[in-house]
């Protein structure tokens, strides 16, 4: 009984050395929980991936802090990873780990909200815009400027997403404001106040706005890139517009939290998460753009994120969006909320 | 003797009762109560922040108007929804109860109950699929029409009423029935052989014998409908706000449960308000 109490237990052991269960913390259908991409990583170093998900970045910051030790690999905008740093969730990433890393764009691995107290917390992954998209068989000649949502020509088939934040971001790209030093709060409640009877419903998830676009309740709508790179892929006639006011762009980082007790596999799965080879099988489906120059020096002519970062003006006018305080982000929602009360 | 027969009696009584009553108290009074002791934090008490006992969040409805605006909203959406099923429900009760029998009786109930075993959300979609522009109904009509109709019933409050009577019509349907079944067709037969005309059998007759299954199906479908966000979320559009929908916005958007919490209380507070002030007027629909 005892031999075989120790042999259970020795290959308990044996197991835990040379193959880690690493349990990862995302948005769900978000690139890490692939099945082929998993079955590539356990294939190449052993280990197995578990996922759990989150449903928004405060759930994402509740799930680090009551589950200690549950997590090994942990999806961070960089809007927060700053407070996920303050709060000692996560560790500083050992970049030597990460054989990929001296391909990553270097003015994102040097972001300041991924690099917190001058140390590196989060690998950038992968960036993208919130902009708009048209349906391309309204728009003869594709729009310029934000003010199509504003337009009358287009009043009742307009949509942007029931998020208060982004709706602030939004008209204060359109005023010509900066979304992360917002200045005139009176005049953004202005403009939104004159956007809400052009639009028709709030859309809330890929799957919606695939849906509303293709019933022809939208002929212009908020939209994220790779969304829009997935929709086009499943054959929807929309266009992703970068217009000359700009577009939100985030980043997100893959971070290692510092309860987690699986740190060599978990940084092996983030080396496995920007290679080149995965992003490129990743971008065929449709996903957000990589942190990796190689990976996109590596995409076919005809992709999405191929001629969307090729164009140095569009990227030019992105605006990244910087962590937003707990105040501002309840004015915006105080704000949001009494203008869709008023409707 | 006669004790331990009662001792008896009230061992088999407690038994009897006590899944119900660990029933109510697992799946009804202790989720209300953790509720109720989130709406007086500051903030949700796990994960290591910080939180002390406040007031805060119910001095919140009354600090802007945004609040009582959408409750008043939510309320007369409570109200018109429950006419509506009312007016289309009792005279489908009336025809199940003493127009069909036997058979076509049975095929009728189950196509009452039917949208019930229907998955709620299930119900809304499809109706987003009817009402839409261009959708199905729009084609039908302009299928028949000989003129151009754009009926963009879609994202309107209307849209809205139907999507709440499609869903709750069922509960007034049924109560009805059973108050209307109650009646003895000779009470009709009696009325009528004394000259009474059909109308005045209908309000002196049928409408107070059957009142107390008509609120209490106007009661099943008053109180879920005045919290209701699904429907308006789906179905409303931009016009989708109400009071349900911003409780709904504080669990799943904005993570603040306590003042989730506070509303859904004071929601709790108002309905029961109205239900109080209303009871001496259905007290005398009873008798």
């Amino acid at each position: 009984m005892k031999r075989l109490l120790l042999t259970s237990a020795l290959i308990l052991a044996g197991q835990g050395a040379f193959a880690d269960e690493i349990r990862v913390l995302n948005w769900q259908g978000y690139g890490t929980d692939l099945d082929w991409a998993i079955a590539a990583f356990t294939e190449k170093t052993g280990n197995t991936v578990v996922h759990e998900y989150f449903t928004s970045e405060q759930e994402m910051l509740t799930k680090l802090r009551t589950n200690p030790g549950a997590y090994d690999v942990v999806l961070i905008n960089s809007a927060y990873t700053a407070q996920a740093k303050d709060e000692g969730l996560i560790d500083a990433i050992d970049t030597s780990k990460i054989a990929h890393f001296a391909d990553l764009d270097p003015s994102l691995a040097g972001n300041e909200d991924l690099n917190p107290g001058g140390a590196l917390y989060g690998v950038p992954w992968t960036w993208g815009l919130t902009s708009i998209a048209v349906n391309t068989g309204d728009f003869a000649e594709m729009p310029t400027s934000l003010s199509v949502l504003w337009d009358p020509a287009w009043k009742g088939r307009v949509s942007i997403r029931d998020d208060g934040l982004e709706a602030v971001q939004f008209a204060a790209m359109a005023l010509g404001q900066n979304i992360n030093e917002i200045t005139d709060l009176d005049a953004i409640k202005a403009k939104l106040t004159e956007l809400l009877p052009q639009i028709t419903t709030f859309w809330s998830s890929e799957n919606d706005w695939n849906q509303f676009m293709s019933a022809g309740e939208f002929a212009v709508a908020t939209y994220w890139s790779g969304s829009a790179s997935r929709s086009q892929a499943k054959g929807l006639p929309i266009a992703f517009v970068v217009p000359e006011e700009g577009a939100i762009g985030w980043l997100d980082g893959l971070s290692i939290p510092a309860s987690s007790t699986h740190k060599g596999a978990a940084a092996a799965f983030i080396d496995w998460m920007v290679d080149p080879e995965f992003y490129v099988k990743w971008d065929a489906e449709g996903a957000p753009v990589s942190s990796n120059t190689k990976a996109l020096a590596a995409l076919p002519e005809t992709s999405f994120n191929r001629k969307l970062v090729e164009d140095p003006a569009t990227v030019a006018r992105v605006q990244f969006m910087k962590p937003v305080s707990d105040e501002d982000r309840e004015a915006y929602l105080k704000l949001w909320q009494d203008l869709k009360a008023a409707q | 003797m006669a004790t331990t027969i009662a001792g008896q009696d009230r061992l088999r009584a407690v038994t009897l009762l006590s899944p119900a009553y660990l029933w109510l108290t697992v799946a009804v009074f202790l989720p209300l109560s953790a509720m109720a002791f989130f709406s007086f934090l500051s903030d949700v008490p796990f994960g290591g922040r910080d939180w002390h006992v406040t007031l805060d969040n119910y001095r919140a409805f009354f600090e802007t108007t945004t609040y009582a605006t959408l409750l008043w909203k939510s309320l007369k959406l409570g109200l018109i929804v429950t006419a509506v099923s009312v007016i289309v429900g009792f005279p489908c009760a009336w025809v199940l109860a003493k127009v069909v029998k036997g058979r076509s009786r049975e095929a009728l109930f189950l196509l009452v109950i039917l949208p019930f075993w229907s998955n709620s959300l299930v119900r809304i979609f499809s109706w987003a699929i009817v009402l839409r522009g261009n959708g199905v109904l729009d084609r039908a009509v302009n299928a028949v029409l000989p003129w151009d109709v754009k009926l963009n019933l879609m994202f309107s409050p209307t849209a809205i009423v139907i999507g709440l009577v499609h869903s709750y019509l069922p509960y007034v349907i049924l109560t009805s029935y059973l108050a209307l079944q109650a009646i003895d067709d000779s009470l009709i037969e009696a009325a009528r052989s004394l000259g009474a005309k059909r109308r005045t059998i209908l309000w002196r007759l049928i409408l107070p014998l059957s009142a107390p299954g008509i609120i209490a199906g106007a009661v099943l479908i008053f109180v879920p409908v005045v919290g209701s966000f699904m429907e308006p979320r789906l179905l409303g559009g931009r016009l989708g706000t109400y009071y349900g929908t911003v409780i709904e916005d504080q669990f799943v958007a904005v993570f603040n449960w306590p003042l989730g919490a506070a509303l859904s209380f004071i929601l709790l507070a108002v309905v029961l308000a109205i239900l109080a002030a209303a009871s001496p007027i259905l007290k005398r629909a009873r008798t």
